[in-house]
């Protein structure tokens, strides 16, 4: 339920990227997921392939996901740790003085269109 | 084959939304309008203590103007429940249509709709799930999240992202607490984790227990509004 409200979020925007580019087919649409934004690929591809016939433009295009790795900062002992491992707390020093860095992502990378 | 060109977006999927947020919130300063978005999962009780929050506000200020805007997928019992109120509380019902969550978009269509310039305090009950409105701003002065005890004291750590976005977590159903293993450190602790400055108010809309720290909290609120 989550991936098809996001799904349509993804067409809106890259119907409006082809319209300003003005191209009327999109090849593919490459999103860049964080780790623990809390998308599940599969779900979103299968939401994908269904709400995609809805929009002439990205009817018949592929979906690409490249995934970010999700880092956390340790402000205590100041250093960088795997945040899915390790979730809130510092493996380093036992602190909780801890904010994600990268991870939470969800981009519209690019699109790939039909030379002309 | 034919070649293929790439155009870079490098956009992200909820830009578009906030720049709606932000004419959102621009529309309701404008309007001396406070906007409050309420968020919980199913049953955690965001109708009743609405009700009693209304009940509360009417009684401080009988002439308050307040919009209640229920986003559901497909009902309309709360929006006949509140209409029952009277005074000046008008509701305003919009079905997301399937949508997991209220998008600016409709936040701003449904204020569009309803002419909502002399309201003085504008809720949204937002569609009841801890993950999807978390993640989309509608253009709200204040996020609040309810739980329910019942719910238990872990969630704050099941559903980070929904207590870090939080301008307040209201603790509720504290009148069942006896019934459940929920431990009030416990949960102050998880959500502290996830959001050093969340106020947090423990209160039952039943008993009226915390109800007046609740509407002080929101009456300071509107006055700066």
């Amino acid at each position: 339920m989550h991936e098809l409200g996001v799904v349509f979020y993804v067409i809106k925007d890259v119907a409006n990227v082809a319209v300003e580019n003005k191209v009327s087919t999109v090849n593919s649409v490459t999103l860049e997921i964080g780790e623990v934004s809390g998308i599940v690929h599969d779900y979103l591809i299968d939401c994908w392939n269904w709400a995609r016939k809805k929009e002439p433009c990205v009817e018949n295009a592929e979906l690409k996901i490249e995934t970010i790795d999700a880092v956390t900062f340790c402000e205590n002992c100041e250093k960088n740790y795997p945040t899915v491992a390790y979730g809130k707390i510092c493996p380093h020093c036992g602190s909780d003085k801890t904010y994600l860095v990268t991870g939470n992502e969800f981009m519209i990378k690019e699109i790939a269109v039909p030379e002309d | 084959m034919a070649n293929v060109r790439i155009i870079d977006v490098h956009q992200g999927v909820f830009e578009a939304n906030d720049l709606v947020a932000a004419e959102v919130r621009a529309i309701n300063k404008n309007n001396g309008t406070f906007m409050l978005n309420v968020m919980a999962s199913p049953g955690s009780g965001k109708t009743t203590l609405l009700m009693a929050t209304l009940k509360e506000l009417i009684k401080i200020n009988p002439e308050i103007k307040i919009g209640v805007m229920e986003a559901d997928i497909d009902a309309s019992v709360d929006a006949e429940k509140i209409a029952t109120l009277g005074g000046n509380v008008r509701s305003i019902q919009v079905h997301t249509g399937g949508e997991c969550a209220m998008d600016a978009q409709m936040a701003l269509e449904a204020i569009n709709e309803f002419d909502t310039k002399d309201l003085d305090l504008l809720i949204l009950e937002n569609v009841g799930n801890l993950v999807c409105p978390a993640e989309t701003d509608t253009g709200a002065d204040c996020k609040v999240v309810l739980l329910s005890v019942p719910e238990g004291d872990d969630k704050p750590l099941k559903y980070p992202l929904m207590f870090e976005v939080a301008n307040i977590v209201l603790i509720t159903k504290i009148d069942t607490m006896s019934f459940f293993n929920f431990d009030r450190e416990a949960v102050v602790k998880n959500i502290r984790m996830r959001n050093p400055n969340a106020s947090i108010i423990f209160l039952s809309a039943k008993t009226g227990e915390g109800m007046t720290e609740w509407t002080n909290y929101l009456v300071s609120k509107l006055i700066t509004a």
